[in-house]
């Protein structure tokens, strides 16, 4: 007859942490910061800004426009179903107007990542500012923060930013970024609140508050550096979800037109039926380098939460 | 019956205005923000595209007075919000005279059956999956399916169709490629039908559910782990009551609470994946049709579109909301 | 009426229990070889400082032990049959029908989603097969007068209780079975004096009313006093003196339960307060010999390597320490008091 396994909860029996080797003596590889979710997130990360900056240096960024390359070639080593063999002037393939793709991988990449950059930094800006305000003021103003983030996260970001930006034709990456913005302030606000109104009342603030010091330095002297980690993994989630809008938005052809970008690469390779003429890497290449990028911000984020919340490492895992 | 002041209900409903009000709103002001009038851009962008549109001045004399852009903006704005109350988008540019809502009417039901199909399966199954972690006869495989699941939720939704359908309806061919049902086959209550339905509609509604179940899994498990170490719990054990029963009535039913709240909060992101996936798979549903209007600048039916789908999703969480004090009697909201 | 009691075998036989908790740096011996007997009727009154073991005590014999906790040995014998290794079967069995539990701190003790009635209605249904809907709120609300709680308590929620009505919600919740013994774990420790007060009158009443046997776990020494028919003192995991409650005030024959005795402030002469340190040895590595060894005003060489046995140096008075022998007679001296008269 099955029992209910009771899982040892940390909660319940209190187990320390893993075992320290000795004990008062740390060991320069306990630091908590040396992740391995974290390193290989950030590993993966590293790696595509890097193709992203080397390849402007060593291959032909001219190859992204349309009409520079021969057309629908497979990645080197393939021959296409058309009987295209691929070769290593473009390495990775072209589509059907002549792009390269490795050349568009590289100009398309960063324009993601600068997406996500823009909107998690005014989110954590907005954040920040909300966060504190409504934590720390109180009353009215903590009311209608919660109430217009409440209404925020409710609101499904892409629908309004369809409605926008088809519209406004000729969106630049940097415009696509401050409207995805709109919607990434909520997550943060929240956070930052939530810690805000914990930490206000903990002892170490009661008496910075009864030692004189000015509600500015208490904000940012005491409170700040305890919200490091959570601001951290807030800032990485917020950039995903920036980065997944802007794919949805230039997937469905409402991204930037002048400048290449992963997600448009994909909405050009779906128009041109590219699954069904068999022109896998048109549509499967960017693919990847989007589930790379996913994935290894998924991973720093967890990894920024085994650090913020030391209860979710585990020894053995 | 629990405990649901009326300072919740009341906040509740606010809410649901503002997410409508507010939303509108931005769709309304952003765009005009831009320079120029936006009708009569559009129109010559669509002519520039589709070369010719019948009765193309009349539709502009007609939207412009419908839009009243000769009107100060206040007015244009009171006048906007109340079409939207009336749910009157006007009619369909590309294909004149469709109004918009017929092109809603059939559509909607589509999304909205596939919508909770996918998050009826993705909750329970991320859960349930999530609650039998802390069975001690839980197969090896089976807590594999968790750290996967995980890394699939980074993925958007709409990789996820790409990919599926790649493997699965173009390499594999075990599935459709697109359309929610046969060409050719008859719409009825049939079981042939249906069946077809379900068959079309498993590659769609496995994209959502392969990129969300994961979190809930983690989430549920975390939470029973979690609720395990409560007082209550060891009493339930003391009381010599059924494993079976203890596991539900007091862990999951316990257990579920956050992931309703936290369900809530998803909702949006998920409407907007499934527009995706039904644009993916050529599935007649809204986000076929926002596709195919973006394609021809049919503004009226984009902007009706995503503002039915806005509202269905600020109902959605008001209804999830409002149901919720049934399944937990105590509500520990701040404001009630 | 002890006296009467121990005539008949005893209810339950705890002999030789023990309680370890693993941690990375060895066994945590949390309850390291306690025997008890409880007879038919009496309360018995466990106490101890915090760490003392008491509480893991409870939870050994109920075997709600969870990792890294485990039963590392011994015997409970509840009514002849040794209640240690059941298979699960055996042990639901008996759980609540036979021992039942009243939590400390019913604060997290209730489900939260779950009525107060039917919480009780639950574990009736599971030991008792089910029953009409009339019968169960009869029965329900019987036990929700015996402890005095009002008739609307059945429908709400815990939340909508007071700490006080908790604690008797989970009173009347441990009589349903009408079970053969109660152990009481800290019940009143987590309430106001007032509230405390209601509380523990309402165990004496319902003891009184159906006459059950209970094992009370406390640390208030003037409280069980008021509620125990015989009290055992444990130290580090250790039964060091059982007496009766009336001996054990007048009379404390174990140096720590002097210490206890004497820590309790009296209303009518003016005493010194007697501050102890807590437990000083480590957990993992108790000393050889007694227990109480480093903390001793009376410690002799012999403490520090032979274990003192329990000795009854008066009749129903049990005490674990080197310093009582047993002379020719049978009747036990204190050795300290001989050497200070010599």
């Amino acid at each position: 007859m099955a029992t209910v396994e009771t899982t040892p909860s940390d909660a319940v029996v209190g187990r320390s942490a893993p075992p320290a080797k000795k004990m008062g003596r740390f060991n320069r590889w306990d630091t908590p910061w040396i992740n391995p979710k974290l390193l290989s997130g950030a590993a993966l990360i590293a790696a595509i800004l890097l193709l992203g900056v080397l390849g402007r240096i060593f291959w032909n960024t001219d190859l992204a426009l349309t009409g520079s390359s021969p057309l629908n070639l497979p990645p080197v080593g393939f021959t296409s179903t058309r009987n295209l063999v691929g070769t290593w002037d473009h390495p990775l393939g072209t589509e059907n107007s002549g792009r390269d793709l490795l050349a568009l991988i590289i100009v398309g990449a960063p324009n993601s990542f600068l997406v996500g950059v823009i909107a998690a930094v005014v989110g954590m800006g907005v954040g920040i500012f909300l966060g504190f305000s409504a934590g720390f003021l109180g009353g009215r103003v903590d009311d209608i923060v919660k109430l217009l983030s409440d209404v925020a996260v409710t609101i499904p970001a892409l629908m309004v930013l369809i409605v926008i930006q088809s519209l406004i034709r000729q969106v630049e990456v940097t415009t696509m970024a401050l409207l995805i913005s709109m919607f990434a302030w909520p997550g943060p606000t929240r956070l930052i609140r939530a810690q805000v109104l914990t930490m206000r009342e903990s002892g170490y603030v009661q008496m910075a508050k009864l030692s004189g010091a000015s509600t500015f330095s208490i904000m940012f002297r005491e409170i700040m550096p305890n919200l490091i980690p959570y601001l951290f993994a807030s800032f990485i989630g917020n950039a995903t979800g920036a980065i997944l809008t802007a794919v949805g938005l230039e997937t469905l052809g409402l991204g930037p037109q002048r400048v290449p970008t992963l997600g448009g690469t994909i909405y050009y390779a779906l128009n041109a039926a590219a699954i069904l003429r068999g022109m896998w890497w048109w549509w499967g290449l960017p693919t990847i380098l989007l589930a790379i990028i996913f994935i290894g911000l998924l991973l720093i984020n967890l990894g920024f939460d085994e650090i913020a919340n030391p209860r979710l490492r585990q020894a053995s895992h | 019956m629990g405990g649901m002041t009326r300072g919740y209900l009341l906040r509740r409903v606010l809410i649901f205005f503002l997410t409508i009000w507010i939303a509108a709103s931005i769709i309304w002001l952003i765009p005009r923000l831009a320079p120029g009038d936006p009708i009569t851009a559009m129109v010559s962008r669509m002519l520039s595209r589709s070369g010719y549109i019948r009765d193309s001045a009349a539709i502009i004399e007609g939207w412009k007075a419908r839009f009243g852009l000769n009107d100060p903006l206040p007015v244009q704005y009171i006048r906007y919000l109340s079409n939207i109350i009336h749910l009157d988008f006007g009619y369909s540019l590309a294909y004149f005279p469709t109004t918009v809502n017929e092109i809603i009417a059939l559509a909607l039901p589509w999304t909205v059956g596939l919508l909770l199909i996918a998050v009826f399966i993705t909750f329970i199954l991320g859960n349930f999956l999530g609650a039998v972690m802390v069975w001690r006869g839980t197969p090896r495989l089976f807590r594999m399916l968790i750290p996967v699941g995980m890394i699939f939720t980074s993925l958007p939704s709409i990789l996820a169709a790409i990919f599926l359908i790649y493997v699965f309806a173009f390499l594999l061919n075990w599935f459709p490629m697109m359309g929610p049902y046969d060409i050719g086959m008859q719409p009825g209550f049939n079981l042939a039908f249906i069946g077809n339905v379900i068959y079309h509609g498993t590659l769609p509604a496995l994209s959502i559910v392969i990129v969300s179940f994961g979190y809930w899994s983690l989430g549920m498990r975390g939470m029973m782990i979690t609720v395990e170490g409560e007082d209550y719990m060891q009493l339930a054990r003391a009381k010599g009551l059924s494993p079976f029963y203890v596991l539900y009535r007091y862990m999951v039913r316990n257990a579920i609470l956050p992931q309703v709240t936290a369900f809530a909060l998803t909702l949006g992101g998920l409407v907007s994946g499934q527009v995706l996936v039904e644009y993916m798979f050529s599935y007649q549903g809204m986000g076929s049709i926002i596709y195919n209007a973006i394609l021809t600048q049919d503004f009226p039916v984009i902007q009706g579109t995503s503002f039915i789908l806005i509202l269905m999703t600020a109902l959605a969480v008001l209804i999830i909301d409002l149901l919720y004090p049934l399944i937990d009697p105590r509500i520990s909201y701040e404001r009630g | 009426m002890t006296e009467q009691a121990q005539e008949k075998p005893p209810i339950l036989k705890v002999r030789d229990l023990r309680v370890y908790y693993e941690t990375p740096k060895g066994d945590v011996l949390a309850v390291d070889g306690i025997s008890f007997d409880l007879y038919e009727g009496e309360t018995l009154g466990l106490v101890g400082e915090s760490g003392s073991g008491k509480s893991t005590a409870a939870m050994g014999i109920l075997q709600l032990v969870t990792p890294p906790g485990r039963i590392a040995g011994g015997e409970v014998i509840l009514e002849g049959h040794n209640i240690l290794g059941l298979p699960d079967e055996g042990l639901r069995a008996i759980r609540w029908s036979k021992l039942a539990l009243i939590p400390q701190g019913a604060m997290n003790s209730l489900n939260p989603t779950m009525r107060v009635s039917a919480q009780i209605k639950d574990v009736i249904v599971a030991h008792e097969g089910r029953k009409s809907e009339h019968e169960l709120r009869t029965r329900i609300n019987e036990l929700l007068t015996m402890v005095g709680l009002p008739g609307r308590v059945y429908d709400l929620y815990p939340h909508e209780l007071s700490g006080g009505m908790k604690q008797r919600a989970c009173i009347a919740m441990a009589i349903a079975l009408n079970p053969t013994i109660i152990i009481a774990d800290e019940a009143t420790s987590a309430l106001d004096v007032v509230v405390q007060r209601i509380v523990a009158q309402t165990m004496l009443k319902v003891k009184q009313m159906l006459g059950v046997s209970m094992i009370m776990i406390g640390h208030d020494m003037g409280l069980m006093a008021q509620m125990v028919d015989r009290i055992a003192v444990m130290y580090a995991g250790k039964i060091v003196e059982i007496a009766p409650v009336r001996s054990m005030f007048a009379m404390p024959k174990h140096p720590y339960s002097q210490v206890l005795i004497d820590s309790v402030p009296s209303l009518k002469e003016r005493k010194p307060l007697k501050i102890m340190e807590g437990i000083t040895h480590d957990p993992r590595n108790p000393p050889p010999g007694c227990i109480f060894q480093l903390r001793c005003p009376f410690v002799m060489e012999k403490c520090r390597v032979v274990a003192p046995p329990m000795q009854e140096v008066t009749p129903g008075q049990f005490v674990a320490c080197h310093l009582y022998q047993e002379s020719p007679d049978g009747s036990y001296i204190n050795v300290a008091d001989v050497a200070r008269n010599s």
